[in-house]
């Protein structure tokens, strides 16, 4: 397969470097075209739904983005990709903290008893307040230092990355009206991401058990 | 995400002229400068774009094309600011030409909206039919500005043009059994892409209650902005109801049928516990996905935030006393 035969090819350290460099840019046009567009006026009739949208909509990309590396570990058995992970969990981040921004201060004006009076009211914002809160542990453990205080709990805290991911697409589902194409998109990528994890998982708990039986039968012959 | 087509915008149509035609160039050298532009000039720019944004048109120049010339201005909102009319026509809900805002002035573009005819039937004396020459003869025309509240959080401010649904009425003769009025949208899959999804249950139907349906508020518009309905806002015909939520203004009206019984409309089937038959703009009942105490005012701006939302959307003067004694609660 193309993929796999892509990811084979393992990049050198300044290959990488390039890379990621590339990547961390990449990530940062949505964002530049929106200040863009915010100064030239191009945002549209409802430019606080046009923010609300479009960060809310890279940040979900780009948490797919980041869970899809593993996956790519697991059916190919390349690991190079996996030091991105780091840039683009944190990518999500600033754009999840620009799309909360943006409901906060734009749309609310930082009327508190507005704002949790919606979120109290309302499951899909209460969805996505939860996912937000939840990123902001795992946002400031993301450095090497947080990684040596942590250690094995370090691993553990960013599990919740699944229930952040999915509580989002939860949230995009509950949000759209009537015609939920785009939310079932992502909520179907979600779940072969997922998928491919538990194959896995399940697999290596199997050989497991059936090496543990192997041994014992060795033992009683 | 939203994509806009900016380039099909007509709006140098009602933008005062200078000031658009000023943008575009103001847009185009900023282009050219923009790697030196500093950071005090980006937030000079934020300024100045924001403020043509919020410019209201004042003497606004319709379309000679597509005029309708005879008209009498009225005392309806005539104190309150208009929503430009690029944001008019290129911000619509009107799922029968897909389901983003933009795209049904995209996709309506080879809608024909003429020759056009209505029929009549239900509770009425005998089933009829009109064309749309002559309903646009059938009564004066009026220029009413309505505040326009749609059930997601957004307001906007729009010059229709039309004449009071019961004069319709009156004409459609209805017999004594009539207790409700029911609204059927055009359901064309060949000229709306929007009906080849099963989204809602077509054609889209709505309804309003006979009194509802009389009073005086109550428009049947045949245009904005002195010219002839956009295909994209409901050509040639609509519905505007300014005191409900924007869902119950019917567009693109084929069928009018008067019953005993009050009428499913499609909004209800596709979310009985989201919208109900009523819709009355109503700041203290939440939608289950939407506040309803607060609204953002289309055109206002990025920094604008929210205003008020009012009971009735401020028409209550009129409309309240059709509801004096109803839980308005139960019957949202």
């Amino acid at each position: 397969m193309a993929i796999k035969q892509f990811f084979q090819h393992t990049p050198s350290r300044r290959q990488i470097s390039w890379i990621k460099s590339t990547l961390f840019l990449l990530c940062l046009v949505p964002f530049t075209r929106l200040v863009w567009l915010g100064v030239y006026d191009g945002l549209g009739a409802n430019p606080v739904e046009f923010v609300e949208r479009s960060t809310g909509f890279w940040a979900l990309l780009i948490l797919l983005a980041t869970l899809s590396l593993t996956p790519v570990r697991l059916l190919w058995g390349v690991t190079w990709q996996l030091q991105f992970r780091r840039m683009f969990g944190l990518m999500m981040f600033f754009y999840a903290s620009l799309h909360i921004t943006t409901y906060l201060w734009l749309d609310y004006g930082f009327d508190w008893a507005d704002i949790i009076k919606d979120i109290i009211k309302h499951p899909y914002v209460l969805v996505g307040a939860a996912a937000y809160l939840l990123t902001v542990p795992l946002a400031v453990t993301s450095n090497q230092y947080m990684m040596q205080v942590l250690r094995q709990h370090w691993k553990q805290l960013h599990l919740s990355v699944y229930l952040i991911a999915t509580l989002g697409v939860v949230h995009f589902w509950w949000l759209v009206k009537k015609d939920i194409r785009e939310p079932l998109f992502y909520a179907v990528v979600l779940a072969l991401l997922l998928g491919v994890r538990l194959y896995y998982k399940l697999r290596q708990m199997k050989l497991k058990v059936d090496r543990a039986r192997k041994v014992k039968l060795s033992a009683v012959i | 995400m939203i994509i806009l087509h900016k380039t099909d915008v007509s709006s140098s149509e009602i933008t005062p002229k200078e000031i658009f035609e000023d943008r575009r160039r103001f847009i185009k050298q900023a282009g050219l400068g923009l790697l030196a532009t500093s950071a005090l000039a980006h937030s000079n720019l934020l300024l100045a774009a924001n403020s043509t944004h919020h410019t209201t048109p004042v003497g606004y120049q319709s379309k000679s094309a597509t005029a309708l010339p005879n008209f009498t201005k009225t005392a309806y909102g005539k104190e309150e600011k208009l929503t430009s009319y690029e944001d008019v026509t290129t911000y619509n809900n009107f799922y029968e030409f897909g389901t983003s805002k933009s795209e049904p002035a995209v996709h309506s573009k080879l809608f024909k909206p003429y020759p056009w005819t209505v029929s009549i039937e239900g509770e009425v004396k005998k089933n009829k039919t009109i064309g749309i020459d002559e309903i646009l003869k059938l009564a004066p025309l009026e220029e009413r500005i309505y505040r326009m509240r749609c059930v997601e959080g957004w307001s906007m401010v729009i010059p229709w043009l039309g004449f009071p649904l019961a004069q319709l009425i009156k004409w459609a003769e209805p017999n004594a059994n009539a207790k409700y009025v029911e609204f059927i949208s055009l359901a064309d899959s060949q000229q709306m892409p929007g009906i080849n999804l099963p989204i809602l249950d077509w054609p889209y139907v709505e309804g309003l209650r006979m009194d509802e349906a009389m009073n005086p508020l109550t428009l049947m518009a045949v245009g904005l902005y002195g010219e002839k309905l956009p295909n994209q806002n409901g050509a040639p015909m609509r519905l505007v109801v300014p005191w409900k939520y924007g869902f119950k203004g019917a567009k693109s009206i084929v069928k009018i049928r008067f019953t005993e019984k009050m009428p499913m409309t499609t909004w209800m089937k596709a979310g009985p516990r989201e919208y109900g038959f009523y819709a009355n703009v109503n700041p203290q009942v939440d939608h289950p996905r939407w506040t309803q105490s607060s609204e953002k005012r289309i055109g206002a701006g990025l920094f604008a935030g929210r205003i008020k939302t009012q009971m009735f959307n401020g028409y209550t003067e009129q409309v309240g006393q059709m509801y004096a004694g109803m839980d308005l609660r139960k019957n949202f």
